[in-house]
């Protein structure tokens, strides 16, 4: 991020000093029949399962500004820690920047205490920090992960209310997925079982809701390690060029060519020595 | 997300619930039901835990906007337990409902929970106290709560009486709770229940199917 002055560091945390400037260049934009851009949002299809072994999240990887697809491979199912994975929904920035705040502080605890980090613990933090900005943090986050006490999937809302339960879908397109798992969900499932069900239950997300599309990242955490497969399935959509889109210098006839002189005066000058020696 | 809560007055989820608690002869029964709503027409959990224990034999249950109580009841978890080992022996059910009083009133205007607090403890015994929406507390031998309360106060007026056994009362509050969630649409799925007396703590879970049915169902 460019800072006016780089020797000073930012305030740690969430800064909405942007809030005021924003106003002012809404009122400024108005006038001109322009919009300001609305913010990127993820519109998305998130899911997740507990299994016999461990955690099973998966999630689509579109992401849509308004009507328009921003990011046709975006990453929604982040790092918290090596053993805690979290989905975000809603606006991309805050999913993003709030699990970036969440993995930070777990690394710190975990060299200070000397401890891995429980999921418990990353739910309770998410939940204390969105609660402290009372819904203004558009994240809807899924949590899962592996740690000493077991498998945990946790569920944490924009206003900072949490649940644990063993299967779950969020975003846009989570009322599809729903569907799809409250038939499919069996408690104690295989690990290869659960993939296939979470695999279809985004897949029915993409096909039903307007902003989940593309392509399917699958997270498989277990006691032996995390298996990222991105990308667990391609879309089946893909679209091919079919002609070449470069123009050879020369393409757009010049009929006039007008030069102005810009008059500029030397108003400073200033002469620096540099040390060569 | 957004369309599912379109009006609604509670920002987010929302536990539009039944909750109660009633004194008998010995202790007290906690229970409240366990569905999450948003916005009056989405189930956002069908096994969401109303029933929070704030010490050893103190629980509280909760109302109103899912995030706020969470958050209070964090809150006081940690000062009740503060409390009580700064003053070397557990807390008085008053003392816990007085935590969460403090933190209902003078947070008014951002908190939007009631709670019902319930234990019991060596100097009075089995007590429920009522904690509304404004920070209002108040003692009573038994409360109900809750959007789904409204169905059911005739019929608790009625049927309540004082130094009740274990088991009538047990069969009172999950009358009541299977009354109140046959009639409110955001209360529903099991019931929950604890049964709190000086000897320890007893979770009793009634599955939606194994309620009590009455004669129009």
């Amino acid at each position: 991020m460019a800072l006016p002055n780089v020797l000073e560091t930012p305030p740690s945390g969430f800064n909405f000093e942007n809030v005021f400037r924003n106003v002012a260049l809404e009122g400024l934009l108005e006038g001109g029949r322009t919009k300001a851009p609305k913010p990127m949002k993820t519109g998305t299809t998130i899911a997740g399962v507990v299994c016999k072994d461990g955690v099973v999240l998966g999630a689509d990887t579109r992401a849509t500004s308004s009507e328009v697809v921003a990011d046709k491979m975006c990453a929604k199912i982040h790092y918290i820690a090596p053993n805690i994975y979290c989905c975000g929904a809603g606006t991309a920035a805050d999913t993003e920047k709030t699990t970036d705040l969440l993995s930070s502080n777990l690394t710190i605890f975990s060299m200070d205490s000397g401890r891995n980090p429980r999921v418990v613990m990353a739910a309770n933090i998410l939940q204390d920090m969105l609660f402290r900005y009372r819904g203004q943090i558009g994240a809807h986050l899924i949590l899962g992960g592996v740690d000493c006490t077991g498998s945990h999937l946790y569920t944490v809302g924009p206003y900072g209310d949490i649940d644990k339960v063993t299967y779950l879908a969020m975003g846009s397109g989570d009322l599809a997925a729903l569907g799809i798992l409250e038939d499919r969900f069996k408690p104690n499932m295989e690990l290869e079982e659960a993939k296939e069900l979470v695999r279809d239950a985004i897949h029915s997300g993409i096909m039903s809701d307007l902003g989940s599309g593309n392509n399917i990242d699958i997270c498989v955490i277990t006691k032996q390690g995390v298996d990222y497969l991105r990308p667990y399935q391609e879309s089946e959509f893909k679209d091919k060029r079919q002609m070449r889109y470069k123009y050879h210098p020369g393409t757009t006839p010049i009929l006039t060519e007008k030069i102005v002189p810009l008059q500029m005066e030397v108003v400073q000058e200033t002469v620096q020595r540099m040390d060569t020696a | 997300m957004e369309r599912h809560y379109m009006d609604s007055k509670i920002k987010g989820v929302s536990t539009g619930t039944t909750i109660l608690a009633v004194t008998f002869n010995g202790g007290v029964i906690i229970g409240s039901d366990s569905r999450a709503s948003m916005g009056g027409n989405y189930v956002c959990s069908k096994t969401i835990n109303k029933l929070i224990q704030v010490h050893d034999r103190i629980f509280c249950c909760i109302a109103g906007s899912l995030a706020d109580a969470q958050a209070v009841t964090k809150t006081a978890k940690f000062q009740i337990s503060l409390h009580s080992i700064q003053m070397e022996s557990p807390p008085l059910v008053k003392a816990a409902a007085s935590v969460m009083k403090e933190l209902c009133y003078n947070n008014k205007e951002e908190l939007q929970a009631g709670f019902i607090t319930a234990g019991w403890d060596k100097k009075k015994g089995p007590q429920v106290y009522t904690v509304a929406l404004g920070g209002m507390l108040l003692s009573l031998p038994f409360t109900i709560g809750g959007s789904g309360s409204t169905y059911i106060y005739g019929y608790t007026d009625a049927k309540y009486k004082p130094d009740m056994s274990r088991e009538e009362c047990l069969q009172f509050a999950t009358n009541a709770l299977a009354l109140a969630m046959g009639r409110d649409n955001v209360s529903g799925g099991v019931a929950h229940l604890v049964v709190i007396t000086e000897g320890g703590v007893e979770h009793v879970v009634i599955p939606g199917d194994k309620l009590p049915k009455f004669h129009d169902e």
